[in-house]
C-alpha cells in the first residue's frame, strides 16, 4: 500500500516503475521469441519429412532421378561407419585424457590442456576437415570413410575430455580415501575404483559428444565426400547422411527436395533425440 | 635420486597423461597442415591475399577480400539480431521465471543448439528464403529502399537470410552462459538495491552489470562460432563473390566458400588458396575464442566447461 502511495506522490518513480514494467515484458517477450525458431523448425521438419518416412527409407538405395521412392540406406549406414572410426579415435583419447585432467590435473600442464581443448572445440568444423584432407586424404591419395572418421574423431575429442574430467570429478572423495586406507596403490584406486563408480557418466557423456558429431556436414565434404552406392570399405568414399541431405536439398528435384527433408526429420530425431535422453541422464546422474 | 624409479603408478600417469597431451598434438596438427596447405598460395599471392577482390579460378587469381568481408558482416548482423534476444531472455530464465519454468527453457534452448547446421540450412533455404521473397523483403524495399542496406532486389537467398539463421544458431550460447553467469551472482545484490527503492527492472539491471565479464564472454564464444559456422550459411547466403552494401544480396563467407568449392578446385594454386583461407579463418576464430574462453573463466570461476559450452 505504502508502496504504491509513494509511486503516487511522486510522478517520477511512477515513470520508474512503468519503466520497470516494459523492460520486464520485453524480457517477457524475448525469451518467447527465443523458443519460437525452435517450434518453427520442428514444425516444418515433421510437416516436410514425415510424408516419405517410411521403412523402405531406411532399408532401399537411392533411387536414380525420376524414379520416385527409394531411401537412404547407404547413407545410413556410412554415418554409423563413420561416426564409429570417430569414436574408436576419440574415446580411448578423450577419456584416459579426462580421467588424467580430474585425478591429476593440478599443475600448469593441465590447465594448459583444458585451455587447449576448450580452443580445439572453437575451431570450426570445416578447418578441421581441411585439416583431416591434408592429414589422411593425400597421404592415401585420394577421399576416403577413414579421413571423414579422423575429422569427425578430432570434432568430439573436445567434448569427450572435458566431459568426462567432470564426471570423474563427481566421484565422492571418500571412495578413494577409502581404497587407498585399504592398502591400495594411486592407480589401481584410480583404475578399479574411481573409473567404475563414475563409468556410467563417462559414457553418456561421451556418446553425447558421438551423438553431436553424427550431424556434422562440413568436414566430410572433402574428407570421407559421399558415394551414390552401397559401400563399406574404409579406405573408399562413404556415403553420409548429413551430406545426403545438403546434395539432395541442392538438387534442382523436387522429389529429392522431399527426401532431404526427410533425411534431416530422421538426423534430427538422431541426434537431438539421444542428445535429450543423455542430458537427462547426464543431469540424473550428476544430481546423485 | 638420478634416475626416477618406474614405478606402477608413474606408468599409469605417464600413460593418461600422454592422453592429455595428445591434444597439443592435435592442435598443432591442424595448424601444420593449414600453414603447409596454403604455402603455395601465400608465396604466389603474399599479403594481397587479403585485400584482393578476385576470385577467378581461370586465370588463377584468387583474393579473399569479398568472404573475408561476408564472414564479419554476416556474424556482425546476427549478433546484432541474437544479443539483446538472447540477453532478455537469459534474464526472463534466470531472474523472472519460476525456478520449473526456467529449467525446461533452458533444456529446450539447449538442445536447440544440438540440432545440425545442415538441418537449419535446409529449413533457411526451403522455409525462410521463399517467406523473405515474398513478404519480407519486399516491404523493405518498398519502405526503407532509400537506404543502401535495403535496396536490391528480393531473392531471399543472401545476407538477410544467412544472418537470421545464423542468429538462431547463437542464440542458445548467449543464453544458457548468460543464464548461468546471472544465476551465479549473489542474491544479496538484487535485495540490496530492492531495499535502496530500485525497481524490479533496476535491480536485474544491478545483477547485470556484476555479470558484465561472463555475458561479454558468451557473446564473443557466440561470435566464435557464427564465423565458424558453414553448411547453413553455404546454403542460405547465395555464395557469390561480390561485396555490397545491400543486406538483401547474396554474398560468401570464409566458411562458405570452401564448402562449396574445395572438391571443384582442380589446380594446386586454387586449393592453396581455399587452404589459405581456411588458415585464416583458423587464426581468427583461435583468438576469438582465447578471448571469450578467458572471460567466461574469470567470470564463472572456471565453472564453465566446454562440455556445456558445446
Amino acid at each position: 500500500m505504502s508502496r504504491l502511495v509513494l509511486a503516487r506522490a511522486a510522478g517520477h518513480i511512477n515513470r520508474r516503475a512503468i519503466w520497470s514494467r516494459i523492460v520486464i515484458a520485453a524480457c517477457y517477450a524475448a525469451g518467447a521469441i527465443v523458443v519460437l525458431p525452435l517450434a518453427l523448425i520442428i514444425w516444418h521438419l515433421l510437416a516436410k519429412g514425415l510424408p516419405a518416412l517410411s521403412l523402405s527409407f531406411f532399408l532401399e538405395m537411392p533411387k536414380p532421378v525420376g524414379e520416385p521412392g527409394g531411401g537412404m540406406a547407404n547413407a545410413i549406414v556410412g554415418t554409423l561407419i563413420l561416426v564409429g572410426l570417430g569414436a574408436l579415435f576419440a574415446v580411448p583419447i578423450g577419456v584416459g585424457a579426462g580421467v588424467y585432467l580430474a585425478e591429476f590435473g593440478r599443475g600448469r600442464f593441465s590447465s594448459l590442456v583444458r585451455y587447449t581443448a576448450d580452443l580445439l572445440s572453437g575451431v570450426p568444423s570445416i578447418v578441421v576437415g581441411v585439416a583431416a584432407y591434408g592429414l589422411v586424404v593425400i597421404p592415401m591419395g585420394g577421399f576416403s570413410a577413414l579421413a571423414g572418421g579422423v575429422a569427425l574423431g578430432i570434432l568430439m575429442l573436445p567434448t569427450i575430455i572435458r566431459s568426462t574430467e567432470e564426471m570423474v570429478r563427481l566421484v565422492p572423495q571418500s571412495y578413494r580415501e577409502a581404497a587407498l586406507a585399504l592398502g591400495a596403490p594411486r592407480w589401481k584406486v584410480t583404475q578399479q575404483v574411481v573409473i567404475p563408480a563414475a563409468r556410467a557418466g563417462i559414457v553418456t557423456a561421451s556418446m553425447l559428444a558421438v551423438a553431436r558429431a553424427a550431424g556434422e556436414t562440413a568436414p566430410l565434404l572433402f574428407t570421407a565426400l559421399g558415394n551414390r552406392f552401397w559401400s563399406t570399405a574404409l579406405t573408399k568414399p562413404i556415403a553420409s547422411l548429413p551430406v545426403f541431405v545438403f546434395d539432395y536439398a541442392r538438387a534442382p528435384y523436387d522429389d529429392w527436395n522431399r527426401q532431404a527433408w526427410t533425411g534431416a526429420l530422421v538426423l534430427v530425431m538422431m541426434v537431438t533425440g539421444i542428445s535429450a535422453v543423455l542430458r537427462l541422464t547426464v543431469r540424473r546422474v550428476a544430481q546423485r | 635420486m638420478k634416475a626416477a624409479r618406474i614405478t606402477a603408478d608413474g606408468l599409469y600417469r605417464a600413460a593418461l597423461g600422454g592422453a592429455a597431451a595428445l591434444v597439443f598434438v592435435v592442435v598443432a596438427l591442424i595448424v601444420f597442415e593449414a600453414a603447409r596447405g596454403s604455402g603455395l598460395s601465400i608465396r604466389t599471392f603474399g599479403l594481397g591475399f587479403l585485400t584482393s577482390t578476385e576470385w577467378d579460378p581461370v586465370s588463377e587469381k584468387f583474393g579473399a577480400l569479398p568472404y573475408i568481408y561476408g564472414t564479419v558482416v554476416s556474424s556482425a548482423l546476427a549478433l546484432l539480431l541474437a544479443v539483446p534476444l538472447g540477453i532478455g531472455s537469459a534474464v526472463y530464465l534466470a531472474e523472472i521465471a519460476p525456478r520449473r519454468v526456467g529449467a525446461i527453457i533452458s533444456f529446450v534452448v539447449e538442445l536447440l543448439a544440438a540440432i545440425p547446421s545442415i538441418v537449419y540450412g535446409v529449413w533457411g533455404f526451403f522455409v525462410l528464403a521463399p517467406w523473405l521473397r515474398t513478404a519480407i523483403e519486399p516491404w523493405l524495399i518498398t519502405h526503407l529502399g532509400f537506404l543502401p542496406l535495403f535496396r536490391g532486389y528480393p531473392f531471399g537467398i543472401g545476407m538477410l537470410n544467412a544472418a537470421i539463421v545464423l542468429s538462431i544458431m547463437v542464440v542458445p550460447t548467449i543464453v544458457s552462459i548468460s543464464r548461468e553467469v546471472l544465476l551465479a551472482t549473489p542474491r544479496s545484490l538484487r535485495e540490496a538495491a530492492l531495499a535502496l527503492g530500485a525497481t524490479p527492472a533496476e535491480a536485474i539491471g544491478v545483477a547485470l552489470t556484476a555479470a558484465r565479464p561472463g555475458i561479454l564472454g558468451a557473446v564473443i564464444l557466440a561470435l566464435g562460432r557464427a564465423l565458424g559456422e558453414t553448411m547453413a550459411i553455404t546454403m542460405v547466403i547465395g555464395n557469390t563473390n561480390r561485396i555490397s552494401a545491400s543486406v538483401l544480396d547474396p554474398a560468401a563467407t570464409m566458411a562458405s566458400i570452401i564448402a562449396n568449392e574445395f572438391t571443384e578446385a582442380t589446380t594446386p594454386l586454387y586449393i592453396s588458396s581455399l587452404i589459405e583461407i581456411a588458415l585464416v579463418l583458423f587464426a581468427i576464430t583461435i583468438v576469438v575464442n582465447g578471448a571469450a574462453r578467458i572471460l567466461v573463466y574469470w567470470a564463472t570461476g572456471g565453472r564453465r566447461t566446454a562440455a556445456a559450452l558445446a
